[in-house]
Parts: C-alpha cells; sequence; structure tokens
C-alpha cells in the first residue's frame, strides 16, 4: 500500500519544519521527510529577519519597516508583510525559549567572530549577552577552544563601539578533555554535571567552572561563556552558574556545530510532533512521477528501495547550495529532485564577485515562484500545480549579506504550509 | 673593497633564497629582500613536482641530466620536504610507440632510473588509472612542498646572519658611474617581521653587489638600470583536487602538450598546467577554458577526476628566457635552462648579475653557480656546502616517532605536524598548555600556528603558507577566525583584524576557479558561516558608529519558562561613551 498523506513536505530545516507545522495546525495529514541532518548546526541559532537591505544599508532597526521596499523578487515580497508577522507569531508560541518578540526592533548580538549582529530573535540562552544593555561583560573562554579566544573577542567588541565595557579571560575547562574535545563533550559534561578532579578533590563540574570564573570576575554582572552550556539541560546550568558566580549568564552564538541550531531544531521537531505531523529522517527523495503537471507521488530510497510517497500537494524546502537542495556541476545549475528551472548565467565565472564579500549571484540562486510559491519553468509557467517553495531553495535574496535566512525560511515555510493545506482539503 | 663583502639579492623565492644560503654560508655578507611573502612569486605558485628529469629526457637533455643531480641532493639534504612518490610517464593507445622510445632511451642517457612496466603492473600501482592505457615507465619523480623548503633555506641563511626583508620592494637602483652601488627599498611595515599597521619607511642599502633573482620580474629591475633583460614570462594554471586520486606522479608520454600532469601534494592533487606567453607578470587573464582543459584532459589518464572535486585553481608564471638569438615562437620550445647574466660583461653595468629562467628543481644548483661567481669576484676561496648540509628540519630525520603519546595529538594530526616539521617537532610542539586542532583539513595545531607566527609577524598569509592551515578542502571557511584567534595577544585588535580579512580575501581568489558542485555548496557554507553568522560583511568595528540605544536592549524578557535577563539597564546603552 502506498505511504500517503494530504500534504509532504521534503526537507527538515527551518523552513520544512515550519511549513509541517502550519500545514498540520490547519488540520491537514502531514509527512515530512528529510534525508540529512539540517543545516541548522550551521547556524548560530539566531533568528534573524532582515539585518540589512540588499543594498548593505544597515544594521535595521526595524525589520519590517524595510521589508515593503524590497525587490519584486525577494521572498518577502512574494508573501507579503503581513503573512511574516503571522509566521513570527507561530514561531513565538511554538519556541517559548526564545526572545525578542516583545518588540519589532532588532536586538544586536555578539557572535564568536567578536562583533555584533542584528537579529530579530534570541535564544534565551543569549538575552543577557545583548549589546544594547549597558551592563558590563566578562566573557570567558576556554583554553582548548580555538574557535572562542574571550581577550579577542572583548576587544573586537569594543572596537565594535558597545555602550559597555567587556573584558575577556581563559580558563582551563576542569576535568579531563582531550585538546580536541568536541562541544558536544563540553555539553554532556555540564548536561550531567560530572564530577571533575580539581587539585586533588572531587567536585561537579558547574561548581568547579563557577569557582574558576569567581578568580576572574571584578565587578561584571554579565558573564558570556561560549556556546556549550549543555544540551538538554541548558536553562538549569545557567541558571546554578549565575548564582554561584553572581551574575547573569549568556551563551555566545557559535558556528557549526552549533548547539544553539541544535537546539531549536529539537524543539521544532518536537512541535511538529506535538501539532500531530509525522515525520522520518534518514532517506532521500530520488524521484518522482507526475502526471499532466500534477506530481501524483515522489520515491524515497529506503536500503536500495524505491518507496512512493504519494500526497495530493508537495513542499519543496530542500535548502540551498548548502543544505544541496540547489546543486551544480560545471555546466549549470538545477535542482536535483524537480528539476525545477534555476536562473543563472551560463558562464560560470559570471557566478560571483571577484571580492570576499562581494555581490555574489551565487547567493542568491533558487527557484522562482508565483504569489502562491509555486516553482515556474524558464518561461513563466507552473512546473507543477501541486509544488510549492519554500526557505533556501528560493532564490532572489541573499541571505547571508541580508541576514534574513531565518525570517525568510519561517515566513515562506508557513505560508507554503497553509495554502497547500488548504488546498489538499 | 671590504674584507667580506656585502651582497644584496633581490627576490625571495627558490632561487634568490638559494643564494642568500649558499653565499651565507661561505661567510659572506647578504642581505635578501622581497616583495611579498616570501615564494610570493613563481616558487609559490607551482605544482610542487621534484623533477626526475623526465620530462627533459627528450628535448632537453641537459635541463634532464641537471634535475637527476639535484632531486638526488634534495632529498637528501631537504628530506622534510619531500615525498618521494615516484613517477610514470604514461602512454595511451593514441600516443606514439617511437616518442615512449625515445623518452626511454633519453632517460638512460641522462642518467635517469627508468623501467618499462605493463598496463597491468601500472594500473596495480595506480589502481585509477585509464583500463585501455598501454604501458608506462617509472621515474623517479616526487613531491616537493615549495613553502617548507623555500622557509628552511631563509632559516638556514639567517643563522649564517643573513638578513632577510620580507614585503620590501626595491623601488630603485642605485648607480655611481657605471656602478650598480646597491638598492634603494620602501618597507611595507619597518624592517624585520612583517607586521601590520607599523609604519614602513624607504631605505638605501648599499652593497658591494647585487644579485638580481626575481625571475618573471627580473626585466623590472634591469629597466632600473637601463638594461634590457628579456624575460618571457609564460603562465601555466593548475588545479587542485580536494583529493589525492594518485598517489603517483601521473606523466602523458607524448612530446609537448598542455594538461599532462598530475602530482600528488599532501592531502591533494595537483593538475597541470598550460604554457602560454603573458607581457605582466602581475596582471594577466585567468580563464575558464584553462580549468576546464584540464579536467577533461587529464581525465583521459585518470578517468574519475571527470567528476571530482576542485577546490581551487591557480595560475604560475614560468619565467623563461632565451638567448637575443634563438627566437621561439612558442613558449613551450624555450630552454627550461638557467642563464647568469654579468652586466659588467653584457652591459657595461658592473656590480649586478642577473640570474634568470631555470627550474624549482634546480635552484640549489643555480644558487651554487651565482655564488661561485660572486665569490669569484671578490678573491674568496669558499666551498659551496648546501648540497652537504641538510636544511633545518631535516637533521637527523631518519625514523617518524610516535608523537601522539608525547604531544597529545591524534595520530594522524600527530604524523602530519612532525612530517612538516621534521627535526624541528620537538622544539615546537613541546608547549605548556593543550595543543588543540586549529585547521581540521590539514591537521594543524596550535602550537604550529603560534610558533609561524613567532617567525613571520602578523601576516597570516605567511602563517599559512609555513603550515598549510587554510589550505584544505574546507579553503579556511572552518579554520579563518581560529588563524585570528591566534594572533590576537602577540599583536592588537586592529592588526589582527586585518590580516583576517587579508586571508579571507587571498582564500576567496583561488576558490573563484573551482566555483560549481560541491566546492561551489562549500563556497556558500563559508560565505554564509562569515557573514551571516560572524557579519564579517558588516563588521560594526570597520564602519560607522552605530546607535547602540535604537535596538533591543532585552527589556519585557522576564515571563516564559526560562527567565532571562534582569535589571537591564535603562539609560538605553550610552555608557561609557
Amino acid at each position: 500500500m502506498a505511504i500517503e498523506s494530504d500534504v509532504l513536505v521534503i526537507g527538515g530545516g527551518l523552513a520544512g519544519l515550519t511549513s509541517a507545522l502550519s500545514a498540520a495546525r490547519s488540520g491537514a495529514d502531514v509527512r515530512l521527510v528529510s534525508y540529512k541532518q539540517s543545516t541548522l548546526r550551521n547556524a548560530s541559532g539566531l533568528v534573524d529577519i532582515l539585518g540589512y537591505t540588499p543594498n548593505g544599508e544597515g544594521p535595521l532597526t526595524d525589520p519590517y519597516d524595510a521589508i515593503p521596499d524590497l525587490p519584486s523578487e525577494h521572498p518577502y515580497k512574494t508573501v507579503g508583510l503581513e503573512t511574516v508577522r503571522e509566521s513570527m507569531e507561530l514561531f513565538d508560541e511554538v519556541t517559548p525559549q526564545y526572545r525578542g518578540s516583545h518588540t519589532d526592533t532588532n536586538a544586536l548580538l555578539p557572535t564568536h567572530g567578536g562583533t555584533i549582529k542584528p537579529t530579530a530573535r534570541y535564544p534565551a540562552g543569549a538575552s543577557a549577552g545583548v549589546a544594547s544593555d549597558s551592563r558590563d561583560v566578562l566573557l570567558v573562554g576556554l583554553e582548548s577552544m580555538t574557535d572562542f579566544n574571550a581577550e579577542h573577542a572583548a576587544a573586537h567588541l569594543d572596537a565594535a563601539g558597545v555602550p559597555f565595557d567587556v573584558r575577556g579571560e581563559t580558563i582551563r575547562f576542569p576535568g579531563e578533555l582531550r585538546a580536541d574535545a568536541k562541544v558536544t563533550r563540553y555539553a554532556k559534561m555540564l548536561d550531567t554535571n560530572s564530577e571533575v578532579t580539581v587539585r586533588g578533590r572531587k567536585k561537579p563540574v558547574r561548581e568547579a567552572i563557577a569557582e574558576l570564573v569567581n578568580t576572574e570576575i571584578e565587578n561584571e554582572s554579565r558573564v558570556g561563556f561560549p556556546a556549550v552550556l549543555g544540551d538538554d539541560h541548558t536553562a538549569e546550568i545557567r541558571q546554578e552558574l549565575g548564582e554561584k558566580i553572581g551574575a547573569d549568564v549568556f551563551e555566545v552564538p557559535m558556528g557549526p556545530p552549533s548547539l544553539p541550531g541544535l537546539r531549536l531544531e529539537d524543539r521544532l521537531f518536537e512541535a511538529l510532533d506535538e501539532a500531530g505531523g509525522m515525520f522520518e529522517t534518514g532517506n532521500p527523495v530520488e524521484d518522482f512521477e507526475a502526471e499532466d503537471g500534477h506530481i501524483e507521488h515522489v520515491l524515497v530510497e529506503k536500503n536500495g528501495a524505491m518507496v512512493p510517497y504519494s500526497a495530493d500537494e508537495f513542499v519543496l524546502a530542500t535548502g540551498g547550495l548548502v543544505g544541496k537542495g540547489i546543486n551544480s556541476d560545471r555546466e549549470g545549475v538545477f535542482e536535483p529532485i524537480f528539476d525545477c528551472h534555476i536562473d543563472h548565467s551560463e558562464d560560470r565565472y559570471d557566478w560571483f564577485d571577484t571580492e570576499a564579500f562581494g555581490d555574489h549571484p551565487f547567493a542568491s540562486f533558487g527557484v522562482t515562484t508565483d504569489d502562491r510559491l509555486r516553482p515556474l519553468d524558464g518561461s513563466g509557467d507552473l512546473e507543477f500545480e501541486n509544488l510549492r517553495a519554500a526557505g533556501s531553495v528560493l532564490g532572489g535574496y541573499d541571505f547571508a549579506a541580508e541576514k534574513s535566512g531565518s525570517g525568510v525560511s519561517i515566513a515562506t515555510g508557513y505560508e507554503a504550509g497553509n495554502h497547500a493545506a488548504t488546498e489538499a482539503q | 673593497m671590504a674584507s667580506v663583502p656585502h651582497i644584496a639579492v633581490i627576490g625571495g623565492g627558490s632561487t634568490g633564497i638559494g643564494i642568500a644560503r649558499d653565499l651565507s654560508m661561505r661567510g659572506v655578507d647578504v642581505t635578501l629582500v622581497e616583495q611579498g611573502n616570501l615564494t610570493h612569486g613563481t616558487t609559490g605558485r607551482m605544482h610542487g613536482l621534484l623533477h626526475s628529469g623526465g620530462r627533459y629526457a627528450v628535448a632537453d637533455q641537459k635541463s634532464a641530466t641537471e634535475c637527476i643531480e639535484e632531486n638526488r641532493v634534495l632529498r637528501d639534504i631537504a628530506s622534510h620536504c619531500v615525498e618521494m612518490t615516484g613517477g610514470l610517464f604514461v602512454k595511451r593507445p593514441e600516443d606514439t610507440e617511437e616518442y615512449f622510445q625515445k623518452k626511454l632511451e633519453g632517460c638512460k642517457e641522462c642518467g635517469i632510473p627508468a623501467e618499462v612496466v605493463s598496463r597491468e603492473e601500472a594500473r596495480q600501482m595506480e589502481p585509477h588509472l585509464a583500463k585501455d592505457i598501454d604501458k608506462a615507465i617509472t621515474v623517479p619523480d616526487g613531491a616537493i612542498d615549495p613553502f617548507r623548503l623555500v622557509v628552511a633555506n631563509a632559516a638556514s641563511a639567517k643563522e649564517h646572519g643573513a638578513r632577510i626583508e620580507t614585503h620590501t620592494k626595491v623601488t630603485d637602483l642605485l648607480v655611481e658611474d657605471d656602478e650598480v652601488v646597491g638598492i634603494e627599498v620602501e618597507h611595507a611595515s619597518g624592517a624585520g617581521k612583517h607586521v601590520h599597521g607599523v609604519e614602513g619607511g624607504t631605505e638605501e642599502i648599499y652593497a658591494d653587489y647585487v644579485v638580481n633573482a626575481t625571475g618573471a620580474w627580473a626585466g623590472r629591475i634591469g629597466d632600473m638600470a637601463g638594461v634590457d633583460i628579456e624575460v618571457r614570462p609564460s603562465k601555466g594554471v593548475m588545479t587542485i583536487m580536494n583529493i589525492r586520486q594518485v598517489d603517483t606522479v601521473i606523466n602523458r608520454c607524448k612530446p609537448k602538450g598542455d594538461a599532462d600532469i598530475v602530482v600528488p601534494h599532501e592531502t591533494t592533487a595537483i593538475l597541470g598546467t598550460t604554457d602560454e606567453e603573458v607581457d605582466d607578470p602581475e596582471d594577466y587573464p585567468e580563464k575558464q577554458w584553462e580549468v576546464d582543459h584540464m579536467i577533461d584532459t587529464l581525465s583521459e589518464l585518470v578517468p574519475m577526476l571527470e567528476d571530482a572535486r576542485t577546490i581551487r585553481s591557480f595560475w604560475g608564471v614560468r619565467p623563461l628566457y632565451e638567448p637575443p638569438n634563438v627566437g621561439s615562437d612558442d613558449p613551450t620550445d624555450i630552454t627550461r635552462d638557467y642563464f647568469l647574466l654579468d652586466h659588467d660583461e653584457r652591459d657595461n653595468l658592473q656590480g649586478m648579475t642577473s640570474i634568470v629562467g631555470g627550474k624549482f628543481t634546480t635552484y640549489r644548483m643555480m644558487g651554487e653557480e651565482i655564488s661561485d661567481h660572486v665569490c669569484e669576484k671578490f678573491g674568496i676561496d669558499a666551498e659551496c656546502r648546501t648540497a652537504d648540509v641538510p636544511l633545518p628540519g631535516s637533521e637527523d630525520f631518519s625514523v617518524l616517532r610516535d608523537y601522539m603519546d608525547e604531544f597529545g595529538l591524534r595520530s594522524p594530526i600527530g604524523r602530519r605536524s612532525v612530517e612538516r616539521l621534521g627535526s624541528r617537532a620537538d622544539e615546537v610542539l613541546k608547549t605548556d598548555g593543550p595543543n588543540p586542532t586549529v585547521c581540521e583539513c590539514e591537521g594543524v595545531t596550535r602550537a604550529e600556528v603560534q610558533d609561524a607566527i613567532d617567525q613571520s609577524g602578523s601576516d597570516l598569509n605567511a602563517v599559512r603558507i609555513r603550515t598549510r592551515s587554510s589550505m584544505g578542502n574546507c579553503q579556511g571557511g572552518f579554520c579563518c577566525h581560529r588563524m585570528a584567534n591566534e594572533l590576537y595577544g602577540e599583536y592588537d585588535e586592529l592588526t589582527t583584524r586585518e590580516a583576517w580579512d587579508e586571508l579571507l580575501q587571498e582564500r576567496w581568489k583561488g576558490q573563484r576557479h573551482a566555483l560549481w558542485g560541491q566546492q561551489l555548496s562549500q563556497a556558500m557554507l563559508n560565505y554564509a558561516m562569515h557573514a551571516a553568522t560572524q557579519n564579517r560583511d558588516n563588521d560594526p568595528a570597520d564602519g560607522t558608529p552605530i546607535d547602540f540605544s535604537a535596538f533591543d536592549n532585552g527589556q519585557a524578557v522576564t515571563t516564559g519558562d526560562d527567565a532571562g535577563a534582569t535589571d537591564v539597564a535603562t539609560d538605553g546603552g550610552q555608557h561609557g561613551d
């Protein structure tokens, strides 16, 4: 018997999860299939809506203000300002661990690169670090962690003109960790509050860390650590450290593997489960069958067999170049599952700018859609009547330059999921 | 003339640095100046082949004989820079038997050990060779790290008292009465190690003799004294693959041709190359067809290259020279031999000799010849010792020790560190603190990066070439900021930020020629990490000041299951301004 559902979402990142969630909450029978770990593990866990305009103006104080002036091909223009707001309401509702919903104004958050970036929502764990708070900060680095040098980050924040005094100190993480220990290893020790030996005496690791920080802290009322403060018990760890140190504790978002990104992914899968959505991970969608511009089913590879998954409506949320929802070879750029049209120059030397942070066309590669997020072919006709696209697989915006990745995924995921649910019922 | 003459050497590539080492070992005072980093010119832009001489065994037997001699010397004095991979000249069915036989005989005539192997034997050695090749000739080709070799030569020259100035550009030759008496230079950042943001300045360096070892740039130095040096720069592309598809150097056995060699180098394989004359060694077109040509043509020898991932491409400029009366049209016909141009004999300009042409593999021999020439002028009777005394890092280094326990390094990283450092491993890796990995692709640890910073100042590109950090598959995506983190402390934040941005820009430069498939995906990930997460493209520290009070200060966040900041200040963030 074929596997059937009203809506089938392909992709388990922020766009796919939001899309499945919004379709499920609209009452549709939803199934999400994803292949590999999503790109959320690469993301800082900060949820940006819009930090800079496509012309590089910013940091923007109010992301919503700038949306009406975006170019027409921008996904925010496709879904419209009201949808962006509604989608953020859904996000806020399902992620009580996030902050920033009390205002339309962007926050400026320090990151491990040592500078600050504008963002619309931030994990509670990062909230005591906002740069517009004027309390002094002590950043604490870990000697073995090459990704974050607290003294360097502090000096860099100071150069960025933050309105507080900031200092960095480096400690050696207590316990017998290898020099190359992964962030998950630190997190695990903190989650379980493992015993470590300090100068011959055994004590819980959280206490040992607090003692080390207490020898360094002066009168700072905020203390920032790299984002390794637990995976399952992050709030509890922060609170305990905060009480022992006598300051608000926060995490500085980091690059991959990013615990805040993974925590967000976990939370959204949980929310999808609560909303009654089905999901399965680990098997790729390899092919599909369609008739008269209508997709009948996709074929999922399972242990070498091709299993058909049929649905009324399909959502393509497979990601961009990083997530491999968009792929390329020496001849061109393509969308690998449905071969949806991707607008690009035939000369691959037109795909990039010569400056590292120039205006890179490749950053905006993706499918073009109608106003209901359905991919269009090269002549502007629908590829399929029952396929919608969401997230980074969409073209027309450079999320890295704009700092708009999460917001576009949430807004287009929400819209695609809603439309799909409506059409399917 | 002083009893110990002072010689100025211009050019910090393999030739110049080889001369500096040789002369300083003979007790001569040497100052070497280089406009960029060491290896900034052609030396840093080659495929890393340690020639057996096989490539020249038919058409240029003098060069071939020199190559095999120097091949043996370098294996001895520079063991930590050389990997003896062996090489194959592979004949495909469409390549002529006649040329195959000529190659074999030529090798024998030049003293290059060469044996014929059957298709089956060749494919046992290299399983990814095409199924339809005919046969092959084995030769002792190898891979050599040009950066490591030049840095080791520089270290040796310094030990013998030489002064080495990088980021120091010659702006003029000092000429008095038809004699070159020195050079005028401009330091990018003051004498000594290169440090960003340190005021540079000009300096007149008087010398008893000047050696122009600037390769493809030799004509520019000649112009400063009004002498013509007709270097014919010829560009060649090299494309780096993400893995070693082959462990042996693979040459195509046919007369001349583009895209006829694959050199395994560290974790990568390098495809080469083209040969096209250019007007300007610093400004020439880099074209897509050249990269495509490498992949398409070399796939005839190694079919898996067709769909393999390339991580970047780069171009180098050969400093070819031919005497004025030859007049070859095609740069592939120009000899690879080197020429010593004594401007006194040639142009009635005393006090300077230029050395042009030649190959990386014979850099030491060129250094020896020009050092002999200089010593003769000053009546110095000193033996050349560069062929006998191992380079720093290659002394007493017969067995790779297991450093894993000793230095707490994971085994593959320990092995690679020790291979790079050679006999300096003890000195560099013994540190007090933990020694985490900075560059995972290339297995480079903090201790190595710190050692390179000690040697080269605040220039992270110089750290890169010394350690290979940021030169692997991710092309610096995951480690550029880590390298900057290592630099901070020794240098201040602004200096660090400038060095970091330079490194990012340099890493981007070569990747642009590999942007499709997985490497385009990697480039997008790098861009996202650097721009979206780190905000390196819009760093407020670089731009106009921000009004922090206009942004969310984290208030009204005390609801929910997970209380956040409390007791926030309410002045909107003007404290301290």
